[in-house]
């Protein structure tokens, strides 16, 4: 198997008696996109800043194409940062902020210059390269910040809440541009969210933690359609969780009694839940459709709506059956368009069982 | 007139004449170093710059000044590099007896300057530095020290821990990481600290009498002259004196005020 390119073995670190990363472990290939995600205090930054050295792991290991990186300098590490307070220099220009990392590597004045040049001109902030720090705007000082790091033309971006200090619109302009970004330079980004939206919408793979530990490791969609445990299901959002007794069918599929009343979904592959036991199914809520009548197939349950929520053109629809179980559904507004939606009404709120999942037990 | 208008007269009467009681000593010494009577006394005798062309005439004075200009530039250097340090101490580090340091550091200017130069006399007298210049710029660095740690600790409170790290994380060692990014960014600062640490030197009378033997500064020169009889030169050494003093000064205030007025702006 080929060296991965940064490994993470058993890494942990503590702050006196605290353990803000408990014991983690995984691996990044080149070229990847990897997001770190979690509530705030979950050990994702620390975990990044160990990676850019301005940290030391307690225990465990870091490295860097197999070789050990614990005791490298954070100045002689390849790994620039994007600072979530951008961190960029007040009493320098812009130019002279771009060019500080190519100084210290003492490339010559008149290459310097064509570089951050070049770095300036990429991400358009060539215009008032002149300019000091405290004449720019939040989205141009989140500009200089990545010029500042890609002008050293590193093999990895590291990124701490790149987008959280930006206004929503600029949030998501932002957001394709570093997804674009990283396509064109082919290097790796590793980048900490606390929003799963983000995290979701730009990375290959992601890393949810939770108190210094992984909670999964996957494709954005896999994360979705398969959560590993309840944490991850609540954490990512958008997911409707039923617990009840499971009862195993003639035909192998699942039924759960479950606060909304009787459900089934299919068995997972292994390790299902047996008959009489407690088990939790995952239904997304962009997959369950809301009608005014059912038609006896699927899972159907009927229930009052008791909240509507429009976030763009996704609706969320809150519902509450007679029994008092709770669910929601998420549709796009055209879905909906000839459903009344009036708080109080009954409507019947259906899916197919395969688009259930059990958490494992 | 309504009240208003009256009470904004008064204060501003009032005020005029703080001002007035405060300037009026180093405004008639001024006026009455361009005096060409020989007492200070109206009507003014007429224009003259006999007293500046006396005082530069007079070798005692001549060496006063230089001395005085020598121990205020050594001061100012010595003083600014150690505050800097110390700040720079303060605000990167934590350690058990932080709040100590710290205290201590701040001390001297507040022991009574007659026992501080008592002690430099006794203790440079045995170290072998009384009478010496360097003695006065010992003295003068304990007591101005603590003031250029104060406006570099001002100005280093201003800086985000995050940017010296990011400093680092470029490639910069942390060497480069002080001569390319905090002493920059403290750099008035700095300039400030080296104007008013001068300004202190410049002024200061009791630990340069205490100490200085007869490498005697400018103001221990002054008073050894009023002691022998009333010139009217002491009046153009105190303008010059004070001219120098109120320039530093004003130099060190121009630096702060431009750096509080953008922190302002930024938290603004």
């Amino acid at each position: 198997m080929a060296t991965p390119m940064i490994e993470l073995d058993r890494v942990a670190k503590h702050y006196g008696g605290q353990a803000a990363v408990a014991d983690v472990s995984f691996t990044i290939d080149k070229g990847e996109f990897i997001a770190l995600m979690g509530p705030s205090g979950c050990g994702k930054t620390t975990t990044l800043r160990m990676i850019a050295g301005l940290d030391q792991p307690s225990s465990g290991e870091i490295r860097l194409w197999g070789r050990r990186l614990n005791e490298d300098a954070p100045w002689e590490r390849d790994a620039p940062l994007v600072w979530q307070s951008y961190a960029l220099f007040p009493f320098l220009s812009v130019r002279k902020n771009v060019e500080f990392g190519l100084k210290q590597r003492r490339l010559p004045a008149p290459e310097r210059r064509k570089k951050a040049e070049e770095w300036m001109e990429r991400l358009g902030i060539a215009g008032f390269a002149e300019r000091g720090i405290d004449q720019l705007s939040g989205g141009q000082r989140q500009r200089v910040a990545l010029a500042r790091a890609l002008a050293l033309e590193p093999e990895m971006l590291l990124l701490d809440e790149p987008l959280s200090a930006l206004d929503p619109h600029l949030r998501v302009r932002m957001q394709s541009e570093l997804v674009r970004l990283h396509r064109e330079l082919g290097i790796t980004f590793i980048c900490v969210t606390h929003s799963h939206s983000e995290a979701f919408a730009m990375a290959d793979r992601v890393v949810i933690m939770n108190e210094g530990r992984i909670q999964q490791i996957g494709a954005p969609r896999e994360i979705h359609r398969r959560a590993a445990n309840r944490f991850v299901a609540e954490f990512v959002g958008g997911n409707n969780l039923f617990t009840g007794t499971a009862r195993v069918e003639a035909n192998g599929a699942i039924a759960l009694e479950s606060p909304v009343g009787t459900v089934h979904a299919p068995a997972p592959s292994e390790g299902g839940p047996a008959s009489g036991t407690t088990a939790t199914l995952v239904v997304p809520a962009d997959r369950i459709e809301l009608a005014s009548a059912g038609t006896g197939t699927g899972n159907e349950v009927t229930a009052r709506v008791v909240t509507v929520e429009f976030v763009g053109t996704t609706v969320t629809v809150f519902l509450e059956t007679e029994g008092g179980g709770e669910l929601r559904a998420q549709r796009s507004l055209h879905e909906i368009e000839n459903t009344p939606l009036a708080v109080g009404q009954p409507v019947v709120a259906r899916w197919s069982p395969s688009q259930g999942f059990f958490l494992p037990g | 007139m309504s009240m208003a208008a009256l009470r904004r007269l008064l204060l501003l009467a009032y005020t005029a004449l703080v001002f007035a009681f405060i300037f009026a000593p180093i405004v008639s010494t001024i006026v009455f170093s361009f005096n060409a009577d020989r007492f200070p006394s109206l009507p003014w005798g007429g224009f003259s710059l006999q007293w500046y062309e006396a005082i530069f005439a007079d070798a005692t004075i001549q060496r006063g000044l230089t001395n005085s200009l020598v121990v205020a530039g050594a001061t100012c250097i010595i003083a600014t590099f150690l505050g800097f340090s110390a700040a720079y101490v303060d605000y990167r580090y934590r350690f058990l007896g932080k709040s100590v340091y710290l205290a201590l550091a701040a001390l001297p200017p507040t022991v009574p300057v007659v026992i501080l130069g008592v002690a430099l006399l006794t203790f440079e007298g045995r170290v072998g530095l009384s009478g010496t210049l360097q003695g006065i710029i010992v003295g003068h660095v304990v007591l101005s020290t603590p003031f250029a740690m104060a406006l570099v600790r001002m100005r280093l409170a201003d800086l985000d821990p995050d940017i010296e790290r990011a400093a680092w994380n470029l490639g910069a060692s942390p060497w480069a990481t002080m001569f390319g990014v905090i002493v920059p960014f403290c750099l008035p600062a700095i300039l400030a600290a080296l104007f008013l640490t001068a300004a202190v030197s410049f002024d200061e009378f009791m630990i340069a009498w205490f100490v200085s033997g007869v490498n005697e500064t400018l103001p221990v020169r002054v008073l050894a002259m009023l002691q022998g009889q009333v010139s009217p030169r002491i009046n153009a050494i105190g303008a010059i004196v004070f001219g120098v003093s109120i320039t530093l000064i004003v130099l060190a205030q121009l630096l702060l005020g431009r750096l509080s007025g953008r922190a302002a702006r930024r938290k603004g």
